[in-house]
């Protein structure tokens, strides 16, 4: 499940601060912040700028760069799909087909209901049991369009069912 | 008289865990319980076996034996047939370390690997950790430094250079200040060994990052693991807070009045940010572009200081270097590539994993031998060697001895030491065109050869693909691979016309059987 607390500049405030004492603190300060709201939130971006003395430019143009960094909240659930080589070699191509029909969603969106995004990734260091897909934070191997359904079978009841 | 306790090993390995680990190992818990067995489960790294995953290994008084691969619904079975005993299965491999795969491999820097419990100080004493940390305490730092030298290891991140040179212009360089970081960023498909190390013997890490900042006076580290990897960044987290606790990391390693504090930092999904200036960039909280060179890192690196920046798979070779001496890691491998290498099979392999071999193993040998061909059954028609960076080879180039000069004979790569294996239904054009697309999407963005090239490079390809004015489009496409590799900053845009080359070179049919091109003839 995704964190996505709704904003609030308060517990924004006190992520940056837990953060304050590390040194090149910007990334570890997004990380944090990330992980309790799904994302960058456009708020963010002032107070990171003046906590660490940069310009709001700077700090965009960092969010920017970092492929992982989203400015949305994502759906409950994140699919990662490796589309790199090795997962290549036994047919990525065929599973991102299955599962772009299947969720009826395409690569950096949201399903309707706001239960899945799906995220293409380079590789996810499971490349001898490929092809690799991570669903939150699990990692799986070997996933067939089969084993995908099977893997995703709960939750996607859990979210017909809310 | 109360029943022995049997130890079992259940790995904790990200890819173990990617194939149902952790409900193997709840369910052998449950059964246990369920059948009063008194048990203990150790979660150790794996083998590197990745085939046999979830591999289940049993303590017997002959040794462990291997059960793999291992679903949950095995495990009632596995109970019955007595494997608690090594009894014999339908799944039972014998003795682990009798297994072909493994027996056949030189095991230095995965020695500990799948054997012990990652996380377990004692154990990591108990097989031979510590022993390099504490040889390197009792030596200067010239002398460490030398010994790493005359070992002949390489850079394992994929140039290949001489670790000992950096480590001393790092030593000699005068600062108040100087840094450790690790290139924990392992972004080449194919590749994975630095995460199995990193989440199978974390300790090993710790102890080549404290030798490295004891040769080279630095007080500071970082460890840079990519986000993708969240399993070895909880791994490296704990096992730091356990050396802390044990005075391993600290203001005072042992009593010795060292001091080297060591930090995990997490990237945030860009390839490029396993480039080493981009990653320092990275470190320093800016976005990750590439900064030109000279200065190098090791004299102007992290915050201006300067840097060790080396591999995981360098920094877990120091201390078996010195613990058992330069001349025993240089004892083995052939020419100018000394000691061995962690090869990973990945991809359409049947046995895929890690292969640890001295340099000068055949890719015949890694892909037929150890790999066991294709897991579809068909023929290999390619393998692409070192990452999205490196060549596509024909099988006519299998008998290369793995050796960084003999593959760069071959405008090839050793690289990391991935090998990512095609059966005959891969078509390389597509492949070429996937490299162009690589490079566009991760480029950093700094010079234009790479930015614009690669963006160039994806609609050439697809001309091709489209069977438009073919020879016309390769010809531009020539171009182009020589602009990049001639223009380009770094080795991203420096290196992507090497797999759009090699492809082109090796397999030309596949850019000329489009449809459109077909009728045309
Ligand atoms: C585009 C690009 C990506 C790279 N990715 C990695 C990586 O993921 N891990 C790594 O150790 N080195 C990587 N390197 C190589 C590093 O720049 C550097 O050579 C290496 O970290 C030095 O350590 P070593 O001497 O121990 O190999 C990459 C280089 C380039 C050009
Ligand atoms: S070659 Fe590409 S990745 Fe490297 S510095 Fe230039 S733009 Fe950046
Ligand atoms: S290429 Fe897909 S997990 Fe490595
Ligand atoms: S800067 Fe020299 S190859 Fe990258």
């Amino acid at each position: 499940m995704n964190a996505r607390s709704p904003w609030s500049e308060d517990r924004a405030t006190a992520v940056i601060a837990a953060n304050r004492h590390l040194r090149g603190a910007l990334l570890p300060m997004l990380h944090a912040l990330q992980e309790e709201f799904g994302c960058i939130d456009e708020e963010a971006i002032p107070l990171l700028a003046r906590e660490l003395n940069l310009s709001r430019a700077d700090v965009h143009g960092v969010v920017s760069f970092y492929h992982e960094f989203r400015r949305s909240r994502p759906g409950r659930h994140t699919i990662k799909v490796c589309r790199a080589e090795a997962c290549q070699s036994m047919n990525a191509d065929g599973l991102i087909e299955h599962i772009r029909r299947r969720l009826k969603v395409d690569f950096h969106e949201t399903t309707a209901d706001d239960a899945f995004s799906l995220e293409p990734v380079f590789c996810l260091g499971n490349c001898a049991l490929a092809p690799a897909v991570m669903v939150d934070e699990t990692l799986h191997g070997r996933v067939s369009p089969a084993r995908f359904d099977a893997i995703t079978a709960s939750t996607l009841a859990t979210e017909a069912a809310r | 008289m109360s029943e022995p306790l049997h130890t079992v090993y259940v790995p904790r390995d990200a890819a173990a865990l990617s194939v149902g680990a952790d409900e193997t190992a709840a369910a052998i818990r449950a059964e246990a319980t369920r059948r009063g067995i008194p048990l203990r489960i150790v979660r150790n790294g794996s083998r590197g076996m990745l085939w046999l995953e979830t591999l289940v290994e049993v303590e017997t008084p002959e040794g462990r034996v291997a059960y793999g691969p291992v679903m949950a619904e095995d495990v009632a079975g596995l109970f019955d047939a007595g494997f608690l005993e090594g009894a014999d299965h339908a799944l039972a491999h014998g003795l682990t370390e009798k297994i072909p795969y493994f027996a056949k491999q030189e095991r230095l820097t995965f020695a500990r690997c799948g054997i012990i419990d990652p996380l377990s100080v004692e154990d990591y004493r108990l097989h031979g950790g510590f022993r390099g940390l504490e040889r390197a305490l009792a030596m200067t730092p010239a002398e460490i430094v030398t010994e790493v030298t005359e070992s002949g290891l390489r850079g394992r991140g994929g140039a290949g250079f001489p670790t000992g040179i950096k480590w001393n212009t790092v030593l000699n360089a005068q600062a108040a200040q100087k840094y450790i970081c690790c290139n924990a960023d392992e972004g080449d498909s194919g590749t994975f060994a630095d995460r199995m190390i990193m989440e199978g013997d974390p300790f090993c890490l710790i102890e080549g990052m404290t030798i490295a900042a004891i040769a080279v006076g630095a007080t500071e580290g970082y460890i840079y693991i990519r986000s993708e990897y969240p399993h070895a960044v909880a791994t490296m987290r704990e096992a730091i807070r356990l050396a802390y606790d044990e005075k391993w990391l600290g203001d005072e390693i042992h009593g010795t009045g060292h001091r080297f504090h060591l930090d995990v930092r997490v990237g945030a999904g860009a390839y490029i940010c396993g480039e080493e200036t981009s990653m320092l960039e990275s470190l320093e909280g800016k976005r990750g572009t590439v900064r030109a060179k000279p200065p190098l890192p090791a004299l102007e690196g992290l915050f201006g200081k300067p840097t060790i920046v080396n591999n995981v798979l360098s920094l877990t070779s120091v201390p078996i270097i010195l613990d058992k001496g330069a001349n025993h890691y240089r004892d083995f491998g052939v020419g100018r590539s000394r000691g061995t290498l962690a090869f990973q099979l990945a991809g359409n392999i049947r046995r895929g994993g890690i292969v640890e071999k001295a340099f000068g193993v055949t890719l015949h040998e890694l892909l037929y031998e150890f790999g066991g061909g294709t897991i579809t059954g068909r023929p290999i028609r390619a393998v692409q060697a070192g990452g999205p960076l490196g060549a596509y080879l024909p099988p006519s180039l299998f008998e290369l001895p793995k050796d960084y000069e003999a593959f760069a004979a071959v405008e090839a790569m050793v690289g990391h030491g991935g090998i990512v294996v095609f059966d005959d239904s891969v078509d390389m054009a597509r492949q070429a065109r996937f490299a162009m697309e690589f490079c566009a999407a991760e480029s950093c963005g700094k010079c234009t050869p790479c930015r614009i090239g690669a963006v160039r490079g994806v609609e050439v390809m697809d001309n091709i693909i489209a069977g438009e004015k073919v020879e016309a489009n390769i010809t531009l496409l020539n171009d182009l691979c020589e602009v990049m590799t001639d223009g380009s900053l770094c080795a991203m845009g420096g290196m992507t016309p090497i797999p759009v080359r090699s492809a082109l070179k090796h397999f030309p049919e596949d850019f000329t059987r489009s449809p459109a091109a077909v009728a045309a003839e």
